[in-house]
């Protein structure tokens, strides 16, 4: 190995070479999280074996007397919601610096957006966080029809928040079931998986695809809502505060979840806030805050619901409300369904909106809207506007800049996951190894949105 | 401040760039308490002069109001003072403006690529940067 050349201590490929290639380029010294990559790829693992042998031989007994070890945990680690890379320091089985890398599902999505005409742009927002692809497209049609000052009828808006809280329903049973699958508890996956699918069967009913639908339209909703999806989710909704009950009984007191949970990954309210982390886990340390009370939009003044909040702040705090959630989901569910305004499911604005198919065969003036519609787009006037939902894991923002073409100048998304997740850091430090795990979990953290 | 102004309901300040830290805490302990950044962001106008404009987009906690904070980055350098002192979200977030678009944010603790790889050449959200210019893997293969 020459001493000269600082790239030989890489093997080709590793991102430390990477990161010592691109800070040499820009003429800059590495920055810490470039270090953090670069010290724990600068050793194979078998180097590393021996150095951590060395220094456990050298060190005595005491804590904080050791070296301290550092592993890399991803980004392909079960426990880490896809392709998370977590760098951690650790003095024995004590956490002293973690460094959360991201940005291996990046996909430019934002950059295809720009090339997409407006109501192309929705099936590339969907895509981003896998697990709420309603809040995704919900935020970015809001956006565009902020822009657009569009009115939209009442149906579509409960169809909208039917559709966003049974979205809610099955990202938390997601969590649910996979934080649980992380601490050891097989069961709770099963029964959590099981009633998801349900929930994906009727996505399917709904929109035609189980993820990744195209059905929120600027103006509306795609189509309305099926024959027998109603009845079918007011059977679901009957069963779902038992099964949730079910949940609870396996979990809430659960000595060992207790255990892996209570106390564990708690920073103050304030600190939470200055990170900017909204959602669960803000409502979780005490401060109610939710866009669907403080910022109503596609008609959430009408619904009758509690915000869950704890103030404890911990994982086993963050798992209470999500669980509580879910039942508040249940209930809106139940006021929309109840209350479904009769009418048009989308807006009749024929500059924006496609005719409807039937027209397409007698009106000539039908044909030219579909046929502008389809090929160029509609045209959005120029400006700016940012619009917010509370998605899942909190505030889902989205920004968009027209300049008045028919595509998107800019997207931009304000993934929840993302910021959220730079709360890891504080979190887990101090805590023990294991602890992290419960914290990334508790997180709710989904990379697709993260890395757009 | 340059500019103040209110568009379908939402109302945008525009300041210097080199003022923006001074806004940013103005903005935060001032009477209405802009404690949580939602976000930075970013977008690319080739043809004015100050090309980059960040968006940072601000909420009350306490009065539930929002503002959109704008400052103009510069064509030639982009850069500007970094306000993760006043808000430490800001972070990640600015790490994405300048991996995406070359604005360099002063005083930020760790300014390097997050989401794309860290040799990644050119900044790919900038309007001049082409789409497809990355060549597909295994094209030849089929």
């Amino acid at each position: 190995m020459s001493t000269t050349d600082p790239l030989s201590a890489f093997p080709l490929a590793m991102e430390g070479r990477e990161a010592v290639e691109g800070a040499t380029r820009e003429g800059r010294p590495l920055t810490p999280t470039e270090r953090a990559i670069a010290a724990v790829e600068a050793y194979t693992p078998a180097e590393a074996a021996e150095r951590t042998l060395r220094n456990e031989m050298l060190a005595d007994s005491r804590p904080g007397s050791r070296q301290p070890l550092i592993i890399n945990m991803g980004p392909n680690h079960p426990s880490t919601h896809g392709v998370l890379r977590v760098i951690v320091e650790l003095d024995g089985e004590v956490v002293r610096e973690v460094v959360p890398v991201v940005g291996y599902l990046h996909t430019g999505i934002e950059k295809q957006c720009e090339n997409k005409t407006w109501w192309q742009a929705i099936t590339c927002v969907t895509r981003m966080d896998y697990l709420a692809p309603f809040a995704n497209i919900h935020s970015y049609v809001l956006a565009v029809e902020k822009l657009l000052d569009m009115q939209i009828p009442a149906r579509a808006e409960w169809i909208r928040v039917l559709l966003s809280e049974l979205n809610r329903l099955a990202s938390h049973l997601v969590f649910l079931g996979t934080s649980g699958l992380e601490m050891g508890a097989m069961s709770i996956f099963f029964y959590c998986y099981r009633e998801r699918d349900e929930v994906l069967d009727m996505f399917e009913m709904v929109s035609g695809e189980r993820m990744n639908h195209r059905y929120f339209q600027v103006g509306g909703c795609a189509q309305d809502i099926p024959e027998g999806f109603l009845e079918r989710l007011t059977k679901f909704l009957k069963e779902m505060p038992g099964r949730i009950d079910e949940y609870e009984a396996l979990l809430t007191n659960n000595p060992i979840w207790i255990d892996r949970m209570k106390g564990i990954g708690i920073i103050p309210a304030e600190q939470l806030l200055g990170l900017g982390v909204t959602g669960p886990t803000l409502r979780a340390a005490g401060i109610g805050l939710d866009l669907r009370k403080s910022e109503p939009y596609s008609g959430y003044e009408h619904f009758q619901f509690d915000v869950p909040t704890e103030i404890a702040g911990d994982c086993y705090a963050r798992y209470l409300v999500r669980v509580r959630e879910m039942r508040e989901s249940v209930k809106i569910m139940q006021q929309a369904i109840d209350g479904l305004p009769e009418g048009p499911f989308i807006s009749d604005d024929r500059k924006v909106v496609l005719p409807p198919r039937e027209e397409l065969a007698y009106s000539m003036e039908a044909l030219i809207h579909h046929f502008k519609l389809v090929t160029e787009g509609f045209k959005v006037p120029a400006g700016e506007a940012y619009a917010t939902i509370e998605s899942p894991r909190g505030e889902m923002g989205c920004y968009v800049v027209s300049d008045g073409g028919p595509k998107p100048y800019r997207v931009h998304m304000r993934d929840p996951s993302f910021v959220n997740l730079q709360a890891l850091r504080p979190l887990a430090k101090g805590g023990y190894l294991a602890d992290l795990i419960a914290v990334i979990a508790s997180l709710d953290p989904v990379m697709g949105g993260v890395d757009r | 401040m340059v500019q103040e102004f209110e568009d379908h309901g939402e109302l945008t300040v525009e300041v210097r760039a080199d003022r923006i830290l001074e806004a940013a805490r103005a903005l935060k302990n001032g009477p209405s308490q802009f404690t949580l950044l939602s976000g930075v962001t970013c977008a690319d106008f080739p043809d004015e002069p100050g090309r980059f404009r960040l968006a940072y987009h601000l909420r009350s906690v306490q009065t539930g109001g929002r503002v959109r904070l704008r400052a103009w980055a510069g064509g030639l350098d982009p850069q500007i003072d970094s306000v993760t002192s006043v808000w430490p979200g800001a972070d990640w977030q600015e790490r994405e403006v300048f991996d995406q678009f070359g604005v360099r944010f002063h005083g930020h603790p760790d300014l390097c690529r997050i989401l794309n790889p860290l040799d990644w050449d050119g900044h790919p959200l900038r309007r001049d940067y082409p789409i497809g210019g990355e060549e597909v893997q295994f094209t030849d293969a089929v």
